[in-house]
């Protein structure tokens, strides 16, 4: 399968999505660089991790506007698997794709560390390989990561089941000094209503290789592979 | 024609830059101090005939760009 890796000025995460894509798990990648129209024919969306146009006036909120993003809208409103890591999960939420918004750390502090996440669901093109309850290890590295949603949103999103991924203890437990930023619920990734859109703050593509401290995130990618061919 | 954008978290959500900032505040002495909520300014001049057409125009972006709805409200200011 193709895994199109969407590039903004400021996005760092984009190689470190590419490798994991292509080299640990052996599928086609390419960059699509954001002033571009068209996805290439890929199978599946990749909005890395960064500083997109520099965190200017909110994370997300002007790489929504980027030519490409149409093209992301279109191939999503298709059912096409789209997957926004951390500043990606923050331009589709600025893009509406999915619901909700990401504040600041509640501590203030820009976290850059290994956390426990909590596979809630597993019927989305991003974790069917996974086993619900299961705990990842994966890192975080952001400043914005708080998640946000009005009552009536997050009420809607627990009872749809889109809450995907939450924060949590080693064993899966959910107290609160598990929550290392102070989502709501904590929330460390949702999926919109037709789950094929996923939005998470940790970065499972930097956790694919022992070398670099756990091999947990390959669950996520995996996934989607799995979903492409099916 | 001159225009200003005052964008502020809503008052649900919790602004902890604020609140650092409150705090700060109050170690300094200035007990007095209740409450902080940090937000964002904007000054934004568009070339339109009339005042209403300005703060129509300025309104329409701040709800696209200047600010999320999800989190946050503005106010606009237009010179007469």
């Amino acid at each position: 399968m193709k895994f199109a890796i969407i590039e903004f000025p400021g996005s760092n995460c984009d190689h470190d999505a590419y490798h994991a894509a292509k080299h640990v798990l052996g599928q086609q990648a390419a960059f699509v660089w954001h002033k571009d129209a068209g996805l290439g024919g890929a199978d599946a969306v990749v909005l890395p991790g960064g500083f997109s146009y520099g965190d200017y006036l909110r994370t997300g909120a002007i790489a929504r506007f980027s030519p490409v993003m149409e093209s992301v809208r279109e191939f999503a409103a298709e059912g096409g698997p789209v997957i926004g890591i951390c500043n990606g999960f923050q331009v589709l939420l600025e893009a509406g794709l999915l619901e909700g918004a990401l504040l600041c750390n509640r501590r203030l502090k820009f976290l850059c560390q290994h956390v426990h996440v909590r596979v809630e669901q597993t019927d989305t093109p991003f974790t069917g390989a996974a086993q619900i309850g299961q705990v990842l290890s994966l890192p975080i590295a952001h400043g914005e990561g708080s998640y946000h949603a009005p009552p009536e949103t997050l009420e809607a999103l627990e009872a749809n089941r889109q809450v995907i991924f939450r924060y949590c203890s080693e064993e899966g437990g959910l107290q609160d000094a598990a929550n290392p930023n102070g989502s709501l619920a904590a929330v460390a990734g949702i999926c919109n209503p037709e789950r094929n859109v996923v939005g998470l703050m940790p970065h499972p593509e930097r956790a694919c290789e022992s070398a670099l401290g756990s091999e947990d995130g390959r669950v996520v990618l995996e996934s989607v592979v799995a979903a492409v061919a099916a | 024609m001159k225009t200003r954008v005052f964008v502020s978290l809503k008052a649900s959500v919790f602004d902890p830059q604020g609140r650092t900032i409150v705090e700060a505040l109050q170690s300094m002495g200035y007990g007095s101090v209740s409450d902080v909520r940090q937000g964002k300014y904007f000054e934004v001049d568009v070339d339109t005939e009339s005042a209403d057409e300005a703060r129509s125009l300025v309104s329409e972006v701040s709800d696209k760009l200047l600010a999320n709805p999800v989190i946050e409200s503005y106010r606009v200011e237009v010179d007469e």
